[in-house]
């Protein structure tokens, strides 16, 4: 017992502020410099489609990008590159919002959260079972991961939805309150398009069930999640 | 490789078996009418005197009777790969105790066999077959139903208890439903172009899902991995477990809500994912290993930051692990629950921290010897008790052994000269079948592949590491009390992503 209190005290807070950059290495939002000629060897190469030449250069979708780095091998002109940011930092600083003020703005308000595997590879789950962990203090934003659908005001679903899972889609959908909102979360569950179609998957969960925000990233950095999470709040403080 | 007529399948296993001795290692289908040949059923036994799989092979012809006396009554380990078998291709195993649905759900009609060549990869059908739990009726008892759709952070899957009182006497676990099709939707891509999908079967095995996969194309060449890309998969292989057992030790204590020690594992989890990402640019390790070798080196920087990072961590987990022990409340609630008992071990051909606890020795890693394991120092850790104390410890004695064998990687990395870091694996042999095998953090994970004449994918069949385990875990509940599933669970960590595919 006394072991556990030492233990505790002595690493003090832990947790840390949360950021859109990782190393150096990490494969991110994808950059088009200037000496791209609009070969389309990237978008011919993308396992997930995610790449259309429009305007002699590429344009991602993120919502299906697994960021797996082909395009980037591929890329002859060395013109396509992976920067180190989260694709979700990126729209959220487009809103002109600052992370400081946001979370100051966030305190005081709530947002539930419901999880839903709806065909997952387990690494999106992971990630937000992470999200609890003492490093991203998810509490300290006022969100909640909730037991049951009918106390959540989001649903934030992960992985393509399998034959297996749509009823507990929809069921899980059905049962929660209004106002509510749907996060997809992962690559998989935004664009659909990581296995391909299959006699076993119907989709993303925009196939099924009305989609408000949709998290980029295979899986999206913990980082990414809570600032989605943070921004759903906004979304639901409007609709109520 | 030895062929024989399906009525012998089952005599043939059983000399295979030898006794136990080989245990089956995976079991399943392939539609090979494309090219002339009919169905089959393959059967691998995992030989570790030999350190390879002897395989088993029975041919039926594509328009004939696809029955077949079932290995299930002889093997037990059989019983699930034989109701897989019956959905995917239509099989019937004679005198299979429990031929329910295994994979396809009541969406799907009885007749479809999507793993069949003539039906095309996005073929929606709907149909309503019966699902039925297995449950025991009696004067008092009653069920408890939970799932698919848990409380918390966790992969979907029903679990049926049937109950007296407090202690469960039966539990049936319907799984698969994230069932994605991924066996089918590589059909027809290159191993390249498969790679992405493979590395997304599941997100804790990524590596093992992707190095089995590699290992299984590479055999299918002439060329050899370069000795410094397999130091560095190894690295990963070794990470991948680490990463897993620590924030496992942690989380098997969210069973009983011990919340300080879920706290500190969690909190070391997340700085080697860290590390993860430093390694392969990505927090799951993917994009790293790639048939041939490794996509990226890892220089100087790298390996003093997770040497560092280690050092730290060890200090921290034998703390962690300190306090788990003399918390006398939770070494009450972990022993004696959730016992495997050794035969049993044997009998269903368990892997991993599963079989170690129960006795069983069985790792890949000494046994097949794959890759530069041979080279290195590091000890199986095995205990007798077979309850949830046990594979708590046998996970704990593991991350001890994979930072000893961190360690050495790095400086066998540090000595290792530059050079190459994959190989062209040049022309790839087809309608040739080949497997691959690597241990994950929950077993060895073994992958079948055969490439059709233009070197794409005619056949993939993975054999995850919770494959073989999930049918024990509902034999370990029996008779302990239903708070205590939870525990059980964890103690395990088996994965869903993998199984269902
Ligand atoms: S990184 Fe994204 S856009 Fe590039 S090939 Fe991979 S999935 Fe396609
Ligand atoms: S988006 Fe990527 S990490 Fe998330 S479930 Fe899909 S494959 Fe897994």
């Amino acid at each position: 017992m006394l072991k556990m209190i030492e233990a505790i005290l002595a690493k003090r807070i832990v947790t840390e502020n949360i950021s859109f950059s990782g190393h150096k290495r990490m494969r991110g939002q994808l950059q088009c410099l200037n000496n791209c000629d609009g070969c389309g060897n990237c978008s011919a190469v993308c396992p997930v489609q995610a790449i259309t030449i429009q305007d002699g250069k590429p344009a991602v979708d993120y919502k299906k990008c697994i960021f797996c780095g082909r395009c980037v091998e591929t890329c002859i002109q060395g013109a396509l590159q992976h920067s180190n940011k989260d694709v979700m930092g990126n729209v959220l600083t487009e809103t002109q919002i600052q992370i400081g003020e946001m979370i100051t703005a966030k305190l005081g308000r709530s947002l539930h959260v419901r999880h839903l595997d709806a065909g997952s590879c387990n690494a999106c789950d992971f990630e937000m079972g992470a999200l609890s962990n003492p490093i991203y203090d998810l509490h300290r934003f006022g969100i909640a991961f909730v037991a049951s659908p009918r106390h959540a005001d989001m649903l934030m679903v992960t992985g393509v939805v399998t034959r297996n899972l749509e009823q507990a889609l929809r069921m899980t959908y059905e049962a929660m309150p209004e106002p509510k909102l749907v996060m997809a979360c992962g690559a998989c569950a935004c664009g659909g398009a990581t296995y391909g179609a299959t006699y076993a998957v119907c989709g993303s969960a925009a196939d099924i069930v009305p989609v408000d925000i949709a998290v980029p990233g295979c899986p999206p950095r913990p980082s990414s999640m809570i600032a989605a999470m943070c921004a759903a709040a906004d979304i639901l403080a409007e609709r109520l | 490789m030895l062929q024989v007529q399906p009525e012998n399948l089952r005599g043939a296993a059983n000399i295979f078996s030898a006794a136990g001795k080989n245990p089956l290692a995976a079991m399943f289908g392939a539609d090979e009418t494309l090219r002339g040949g009919g169905l089959a059923i393959y059967c691998l036994f995992y030989n570790a005197e030999k350190r390879d799989m002897d395989i088993l092979k029975a041919e039926f012809s594509a328009d004939g009777d696809l029955s077949y006396p079932s290995l299930t009554p002889i093997l037990p380990a059989a019983a699930w790969y034989e109701r897989e078998l019956h959905d995917m291709f239509g099989f019937i195993p004679r005198e299979h105790p429990d031929l329910r649905p295994l994979v396809l759900h009541e969406t799907f009609p009885e007749d479809f066999h999507p793993l069949l060549k003539k039906y095309p990869v996005d073929y929606q059908v709907r149909g309503s077959r019966k699902y039925e739990m297995l449950t025991s009726a009696g004067e008092g008892l009653y069920e408890v139903p939970v799932g698919p759709i848990h409380a918390g952070i966790i992969e979907p899957g029903h679990f049926r208890f049937s109950q007296a009182g407090e202690a469960m006497l039966q539990l049936d676990a319907k799984l698969f439903y994230t069932h994605r099709g991924i066996e089918k939707a590589v059909e027809g891509k290159t191993p390249f172009e498969a790679l992405p999908l493979v590395e997304r079967i599941c997100g804790a095995c990524s590596v093992a899902n992707t190095l089995s996969f590699c290992q299984a194309v590479e055999k299918l060449s002439e060329a050899d991995v370069p000795r410094k890309a397999w130091l560095i998969r190894t690295l990963a292989a070794e990470m991948e477990r680490l990463y897993n057992h620590v924030g496992d030790t942690g989380n098997v204590c969210a069973g009983v809500g011990f919340s300080p020690v879920i706290s500190m594992g969690s909190r070391l989890k997340e700085y080697l994912m860290q590390l993860n990402e430093m390694l392969a640019g990505n927090r799951f390790l993917r994009g790293l290993i790639v048939p041939g070798g490794v996509n990226c080196d890892v220089d100087e920087n790298c390996l003093e930051e997770i040497d560092e990072v280690l050092r730290e961590l060890e200090k921290e987990y034998r703390d962690i692990v300190h306090i788990m022990w003399e918390q006398n409340n939770f070494v009450n609630r972990i022993r004696t629950t959730g016992i495997i008992r050794q035969n049993t071990a044997f009998e269903l051909a368990m892997v991993g921290v599963g079989a170690r606890a129960s006795g069983s020795v069985r790792d890949s890693r000494k046994d097949i010897g794959f890759g530069i394991y041979d080279e290195l120092d590091f000890a199986v850790v095995t205990e007798t008790a077979g309850d949830v104390e046990a594979r708590i410890k046998v996970r704990v004695g593991e991350v001890y052994e994979s930072i000893k064998l961190i360690k050495q990687l790095i400086s066998k990395l540090r000595k290792e000269p530059e050079g190459s870091l994959c190989v062209d694996l040049g022309m790839l042999r087809t309608l040739e079948g080949s497997w691959g095998i690597s241990e994950s953090a929950r077993g060895d994970n073994l992958h079948w592949l055969m490439l059709d004449e233009e070197g794409r994918i005619d056949r993939l069949f993975v054999r995850s590491a919770s494959y073989p385990n999930w049918p024990a875990l509902t034999l370990a509940v029996q008779g302990d009390i239903i708070p205590d599933f939870p525990l059980i669970n964890k103690s395990f960590e088996l994965c869903y992503a993998c199984l269902d595919r």
